[in-house]
């Protein structure tokens, strides 16, 4: 479709067929204050200019930083065959196709992303993706409401505060009644947490690893859940996966993650990957798209979309969800990176994530004035308590060459003298030495 | 195959008194319309419906249709064993295929419904 331009006759008569004069009486309603103030825009400029004038300000950005930072999103290779592979022409869209069944290679790795979810999960159905990790399990509690038409559901204080803010701002207008449990560091109070759940319950969201990095068994709480006929939802990290228990194997009806760790660059704050996966019989309420294998009349092997009678685009406003598109390329790095590892190379990943968090754990141990949050077991991710505000520690590190952790006091009061570190298979004995070196001389001067 | 003992809907919906209850299923013409039903999305028991309340749902081959409630009530039974088999509905569409059952409803509303004879004529005037 080429784009037209309207000319000046058209847009009298668009003014004229809604009785207007012109158009900034046509835009009178906007008010004054919220108008921009001038629409004149600066004169063009070469591209040779335009390029230096991004350049200068990407320089003002601090990069090359070793990072620890961590808070959901992490800091791991990415072999150079993920770029090479989805760079290819053929494969180089965002999109599930328009004419899907004509793009039987695109189906067929998004098929294939969907069956290392499912393996990595231990769950029985993934869909083609979500957004993020966050919108993700906003999708799931929404699933959960549908199904279970009750409209209380119970957050586990370890789920990350990121995904609980984008839960209750998007459930702003749906009257849910949410309860939170209370968790610092540590793994879900089984007390409190129980006490909330009852048979007006539509679901209980934990997370696991925790935003703390505590890992923990959620089965207990799935199986209170089902006494209650609640569905019990976890957000998980999926590098994680690889050597925890498995959501599928606690129980878990619903499973969510931000899929950012499987390859695709932090580049910022996104574009990344949530990926979804449920019980067989919760697919029909599923949102997102579904890529199935089937055989055609000749009985050979194909791809299509298939559960479509969920989607928008035939249930108009009652579809599952009103998420229309996913991350089709991320997905896709995600299918790459994870082929390209299988499942020895990915246990490597996370054994190694984990060993190098202990051994991060040992040298700040040994750091007068810093404590250690040490119990319950973490994962690549633990917190630290300084002898001084986080967010200024973090950024004296700055200056050091470190990004050093997340600031905890951002998202919880009380806690500004703690830090979230993370440690990825990235780091090197070397680099964990020299951070825990800049990071005492920062915390002792 | 239009029964007698039922009342009919313009959507194509049958409706039975058995006693207290009013079971309500689709028609053998809407399912032979429909083709292969794939899935039935059946209603919470205790739920009230209006007369014309899209109150379930099949998912056919070729297209997904709300069932809509001939009369007003209140969902006594759903039929659950179509959950795994809602092949039933072209098999035996006035039979084992029921798709649900309503208690406490409005019997005046059913004197608006057509008799088989009436929707007979009904799907001979649509052809």
């Amino acid at each position: 479709m080429t784009y037209i331009a309207n000319t000046d006759e058209q847009r009298k008569e668009m003014l004229k067929r809604c009785g207007v004069s012109s158009v900034e009486k046509f835009f009178a309603v906007i008010p004054a204050s919220l108008q921009p103030k001038s629409f004149s825009i600066p004169q063009g400029r070469s591209e040779l200019e335009v390029h230096s004038f991004f350049k200068k300000l990407a320089n003002q950005n601090y990069y090359n930083l070793i990072s620890f930072l961590g808070g959901g999103y992490y800091d791991h290779f990415i072999p150079s065959a993920v770029d090479a592979i989805v760079e290819r022409s053929e494969f180089y869209t965002a999109y599930t196709p328009y004419q899907p069944e004509l793009s039987q290679g695109t189906l067929q790795a998004m098929y294939e992303y969907q069956t290392h979810i499912c393996r990595l999960t231990d769950m029985e159905v993934a869909n083609a993706s979500l957004y993020d990790g966050g919108t993700a399990l906003y999708e799931a509690f929404q699933m959960a409401i549908a199904l279970t038409g009750r409209r209380k559901v119970v957050v586990d204080g370890g789920v990350s505060p990121i995904y609980r803010k984008m839960i209750y701002s998007y459930a702003t207008n749906l009257s849910v009644d949410f309860r939170e449990t209370v968790v610092i560091h540590g793994q879900t109070d089984r007390e409190r947490l129980f006490n909330l759940i009852d048979d007006s319950t539509a679901a209980v969201i934990t997370q696991n690893p925790n935003f703390f990095g505590a890992i923990d068994d959620h089965s207990d709480i799935v199986q209170r859940c089902h006494d209650n006929g609640a569905l019990a939802l976890q957000s998980v990290n999926p590098i994680a996966c690889a050597i925890l228990k498995t959501p599928g194997d606690m129980g878990f009806d619903i499973v969510t993650g931000e899929g950012q760790p499987l390859g695709i660059p932090l580049s910022f704050g996104g574009p990344y990957l949530g990926f979804m996966a449920v019980r067989k019989k919760l697919v029909r309420k599923m949102p997102g798209r579904i890529v199935g294998r089937t055989v055609d009349t000749k009985n050979k092997e194909g791809f299509v979309l298939t559960l479509q009678a969920r989607e928008q685009h035939i249930r108009r406003e009652k579809a599952t969800s009103n998420i229309c598109t996913n991350q089709a390329l991320c997905a896709l790095r995600a299918h790459v990176y994870l082929s390209l590892l299988g499942t020895d190379g990915l246990r490597e990943v996370a054994q190694l994530c984990l060993d190098k968090a202990e051994y991060a754990k040992e040298r700040l141990k040994a750091i007068p004035g810093i404590e250690v949050i040490d119990s319950p077991p973490t994962f690549n991710e633990f917190s630290v308590r300084l002898p001084m505000d986080a967010g200024e520690c973090v950024g004296q590190m700055i200056e050091k060459g470190f990004a050093a952790g997340f600031p905890l006091g951002r998202y919880y009061s009380g806690m500004e003298d703690f830090l979230l570190v993370a440690v990825t298979e990235k780091r090197t004995k070397y680099e964990i030495g020299q951070f825990a070196e800049a990071l005492e001389d920062v915390v002792c001067r | 195959m239009i029964p007698d003992n039922c009342k009919y809907t313009e959507t194509h919906e049958w409706i039975k008194i058995e006693g207290t209850l009013a079971a309500v299923g689709v028609t053998d013409h809407a399912q032979d319309a429909l083709g292969d039903i794939t899935f039935v999305e059946l209603p919470r028991p205790g739920t009230i419906v209006k007369k014309g309340q899209a109150c379930a749902l099949v998912e056919s081959v070729k297209a997904v249709s709300d069932i809509y409630a001939p009369i007003s009530g209140e969902i006594a039974e759903i039929n659950r064993s179509l959950e795994d088999a809602p092949e039933k509905i072209n098999e035996d569409p006035h039979g084992n295929g029921w798709i649900l059952k309503l208690k406490d409803f409005d019997e005046h509303e059913l004197s608006g419904l057509m008799e088989a004879e009436a929707y007979k004529e009904f799907l001979e005037s649509e052809e």
